[in-house]
């Protein structure tokens, strides 16, 4: 019998702060045997329980990309009591993950379609990890238009900076970038909200055109209107959930939305599936 | 299946001799209370109880259980690689088991037991036990199990039924693990080819004494978002709830739990503890966000989970095995037969539903 709460052994490869206030730090992981990678194989959108010894666990989307090799990157936000911990580890902490949990984005529904993702602070984790899949060589004809709008308070804010800056540089990208705002006179991207620049630069709603949307509730209440207005119908909009969870694997109790768990039947839904739950999120 | 009789002097001289393969647990009196314990040598089950405060469910499902454990000392090659504890599953046998509560156990088991994850440690404990049931002749006002899916003479998720008649039990046994036990206990009597017809005759009996029952015919067919949004139930029902979280400790087929870490010395555990859904902190984000952040939607949540989703999830009638613990010991009289036959007759069109006396 396999027993689904045993972590796998890892050890903390590079720890890279990633914002300006210095909450958000991108951890990367490499396994202490070979043989678990292999086990931890993983799709785009799903998230692994984070796991120090003597503090606890912590559910937290993966934000590397099943095509990249190697190791496993995650991008936490200090906030509890095991990421305020997390963020005083150092390189070479041995510590451990597990998972791969919950369902993922619905990548073969995606195959030969136009994909919009919107996303907006630290919510871009799953989505960094969406747009590396998508770009691989192998996997880049099997979408038709990307888009991706993503959005900070500031500059500084935003995540992963020279991969965006890669990505903006691209044509088989279309990349739009907004902060709320800056003093930085030379800011070569928009200023605005997400959900503003989402009304401006996101394709009208088709049939073959999906949206990814991942942020702050904020930005989510305002950002659905928008893509009402241009179209998207509710099973076409994709959105990625987050709540207290403890086991992962359905069986605790606590992050369900009616009768699906977010931790196992999500964190991945359509918004016609959420509004068929009770909003408990 | 076969029925043989055991006579109440051929009683005790069984249990002594199961003492050598099985670990003994059954109901005593402890202060006013009964409980079910461990029962060290030479004592016994009292098989005239009624039925126990706590439920035996933590002989399977522990309140408080270590699941992992791991070195926290650098000079050790395996410091801070968590591994299953060493515990050994020793095979016990709960004695005087009453049928809700064995049959609970099958309820909870589709919570612990799914085709994606199997959680070892419940079962483990489950496959190492054997139910000896006691059937009900005598039941509670608040009993309510016939119209829960289960009953008085009830043998789901038993090995072995017994039947008291005067002098002698009888026993239906129903598994290979019964078959097992009985041998080792030297039962063999014959009951008679009668024993299923006195049986049968005995059940009816009881079933006619069980005076209360929830109406659950119409909750597969109820819309969960009107349910969800009936707050003619809802806010009356929790006006008056104080989410000590009582029903969910005593509850047969609560299974929530909690995970966390302690340090002792140079090691580490990782430790399930039961939880309830009663508490603020069950559903708490770390960022200050609660989704569950009123008294109003914790109850909801309970009363919704045992008789709506679980409901709609596992196509097997209700999360509730009709012990009736929540009803005798809620400090506010939450009554589920009347949040169940408000929910089973709720109209969303007129926001109207039966309230019945319970």
């Amino acid at each position: 019998m396999e027993n689904p709460y045993i972590p796998y052994p890892v050890r903390i490869d590079e720890i890279k702060t990633e914002t300006e206030d210095k909450s958000l730090k991108t951890f990367k992981f490499v396994f202490l045997n070979p043989e678990d990678e292999e086990k931890f194989a993983y799709r785009a959108g799903q998230f692994a329980e984070l796991s120090i010894p003597g503090l606890g666990e912590i559910p937290i989307g993966i934000a590397s990309s099943p095509t990249e090799k190697g190791f496993v990157k995650f991008t936490v936000f200090k906030t509890g009591k095991v990421t305020s911990y997390l963020h005083s580890m150092k390189e070479g902490d041995i510590m451990g993950i597990r998972g791969p949990l919950g369902n993922w984005y619905p990548w073969e529904t995606l195959e030969g379609k136009n994909v919009v993702i919107i996303g907006g602070g630290f919510a871009f984790t799953t989505l960094r990890s969406s747009i590396i899949y998508m770009l691989d060589p192998d996997n880049r004809k099997k979408f038709k238009d990307i888009h991706v709008i993503y959005g900070a308070r500031s500059p500084g804010m935003l995540l992963y900076k020279e991969e965006l800056e890669n990505w903006a540089a691209r044509d088989d990208l279309n990349m739009h970038i907004t902060v709320d705002s800056t003093n930085d006179p030379e800011w070569p991207h928009h200023t605005g909200f997400v959900p503003t620049i989402s009304e401006q630069e996101a394709p009208s709603g088709t049939d073959d055109t999906y949206a990814i949307v991942c942020g702050p509730p904020v930005m989510i209440k305002f950002t659905q209107p928008v893509l009402d207005k241009l179209g998207y119908s509710e099973d076409r909009i994709i959105m990625s959930l987050e709540n207290r969870m403890k086991c992962g694997i359905g069986m605790c109790g606590r992050c369900n939305i009616g009768k699906e768990f977010v931790c196992k039947d999500g964190p991945v839904f359509t918004l016609q599936q959420l509004n068929h739950t009770p909003k408990e999120y | 299946m076969k029925v043989i009789k055991i006579d109440k002097k051929d009683w005790t001289a069984g249990l002594e001799k199961l003492r050598g393969s099985y670990a003994l647990i059954g109901p005593v009196k402890e202060k006013f209370y009964h409980t079910f314990k461990t029962l060290e040598p030479g004592r016994e089950p009292d098989m005239a109880y009624a039925n126990s405060r706590i439920t035996p469910k933590y002989v399977i499902y522990p309140q408080s259980e270590v699941i992992l454990k791991c070195s926290l000392d650098e000079n050790d090659s395996d410091y801070k690689i968590f591994k299953e504890p060493d515990k050994e599953y020793q095979s016990k046998v709960v004695l005087g088991i009453r049928p809700c509560d064995a049959d609970s156990f099958s309820v909870v088991r589709r919570n612990f037991d799914t085709e994606d994850y199997k959680d070892p440690y419940w079962l483990r404990a489950y496959e190492t036990t054997t139910f000896v049931g006691l059937a009900c002749d005598s039941p509670c006002p608040t009993c309510f199990c016939t119209s829960a899916g289960s009953g008085p003479y009830n043998d789901a998720n038993m090995d072995v039924l017994l039947v008291d008649n005067g002098d002698h039990y009888l026993a239906k046994v129903l598994t290979e693990k019964g078959e097992s036990l009985v041998s080792a206990a030297g039962w063999n009597d014959n009951a008679g080819d009668d024993a299923a017809d006195r049986i049968e005759k005995k059940k009816t009996e009881a079933e006619s004494r069980i005076q209360s029952r929830v109406n659950t015919e119409n909750l597969a067919g109820q819309s969960l978002l009107d349910l969800y949004e009936a707050d003619t139930i809802w806010e009356k029902e929790a006006f008056a709830c104080i989410n000590c979280g009582t029903c969910t400790y005593v509850c047969p087929t609560c299974w929530c739990f909690d995970v966390q870490d302690e340090v002792h010395g140079k090691e580490g555990y990782r430790i399930r503890n039961w939880d309830s859904c009663m508490y603020p902190l069950f559903t708490l984000h770390a960022a200050g966000h609660n989704p569950r952040g009123t008294k109003l939607d914790r109850l909801r949540q309970r009363f919704m989970h045992k008789l709506k989703y679980y409901v709609d999830k596992y196509e097997s009638g209700i999360q509730c095995t009709g012990c009736g613990r929540c009803i005798r010991m809620c400090p506010v009289n939450i009554d589920i037969r009347r949040i169940c036959n408000m929910m089973n007759s709720y109209d969303p069109e007129s926001c109207t539903c039966e309230v019945t006396a319970s």
